[in-house]
């Protein structure tokens, strides 16, 4: 997986209006114990970025959840298949400032997600479950789903300071 | 994660620590059916002073637990939400459907009329 998934972030990086500067790189099996792992590694590099404490749960929060969901829904509890995830710093210069953020890709070889069925539950609903999409929704700023060749890719950004009518809408529209 | 299990009077407080993911959140949900509908437990308090990080799959437990109490007529506390968690309760609509408290002492109050 690590070419193909490789090739296509060389790939989204020319369309991106964005600089993007490579920091870390988790190649993982879809063990469930490796889920604190994830979390023990994003922390203090989130912190060092410049991420508030509530900022940095928030990451932690919605990476968690959407790695969880791979290996529930992705790889159906399979405990050996893999998963990648790559963190980059994106930063760039609008209206004489800078904008920072984090972008962190998630990739996995199972079959193609059916978008159609990417449903937040209602909220009002008391009942265990359904509750991951909105998570990660709530926590990140960004939340893409694309399917590239064979792998599902995820793709979560984070702004270190989002402005009040909201940085994400300035972004690139989803590839 | 350790859960751990005490009574006070008619209470029973599930003391747990750690984080609670997808990895660990069914022995969450195996040890509160167990004192609710196993043990019959009429008062259960669960003391996550001790849990810096829980996922969906924890609060779907807790969830659950919650459920099961009100079917068999029993409560359900809970007391000690460290930031994490609570946040996770607010942006899932949980914070007013569970009682939360700060800490035991008010759990305990809570329930002091019929402790």
């Amino acid at each position: 997986m690590t070419p193909v998934a490789a090739k296509h972030t060389r790939d989204t990086k020319k369309r991106l209006p964005w600089n993007r500067a490579f920091l870390l790189k988790l190649e993982l099996r879809s063990h469930p114990g490796l889920l604190c792992v994830i979390r023990g590694a994003l922390a203090p590099l989130m912190e060092m970025l410049g991420f508030s404490e509530e900022q940095v749960r928030e990451i932690i929060r919605g990476v968690d959840e959407a790695v969880a969901n791979i290996m529930r829904h992705s790889y159906h509890g399979c405990l050996d298949q893999p998963i990648e995830l790559y963190c980059n710093r994106l930063h760039r210069q609008s209206n004489g400032q800078t904008e920072q953020a984090i972008e962190i890709l998630l990739f996995d070889c199972g079959p193609a997600v059916d978008t159609t069925k990417l449903a937040a539950r209602p909220l009002d609903e008391v009942r265990p479950g359904g509750l991951g999409l909105h998570i990660i929704r709530g926590s990140m700023d960004t939340v893409e789903y694309k399917r590239a060749g064979r792998l599902n890719r995820l793709r979560l950004v984070k702004y270190v300071h989002p402005s009040k009518s909201g940085c994400g809408s300035k972004e690139e529209k989803p590839s | 994660m350790k859960i751990s299990t005490r009574q006070i009077k008619t209470a029973t407080i599930l003391d747990v620590s750690g984080n609670i993911d997808m990895s660990n959140s069914m022995e969450v949900r195996k040890a509160l059916l167990n004192e609710i509908r196993i043990q019959k437990a009429t008062r259960v308090v669960v003391n996550l002073s001790a849990v810096n990080y829980i996922d969906s799959s924890g609060v779907a437990s807790l969830v659950e637990g919650l459920k099961a109490s009100r079917d068999l007529g029993s409560r359900l506390v809970l007391f000690g939400l460290n930031d994490s968690p609570r946040e996770l309760f607010k942006i899932s609509h949980l914070l007013k459907l569970f009682e939360i408290y700060d800490d035991e002492t008010q759990a305990m109050a809570s329930l002091a009329p019929s402790v």
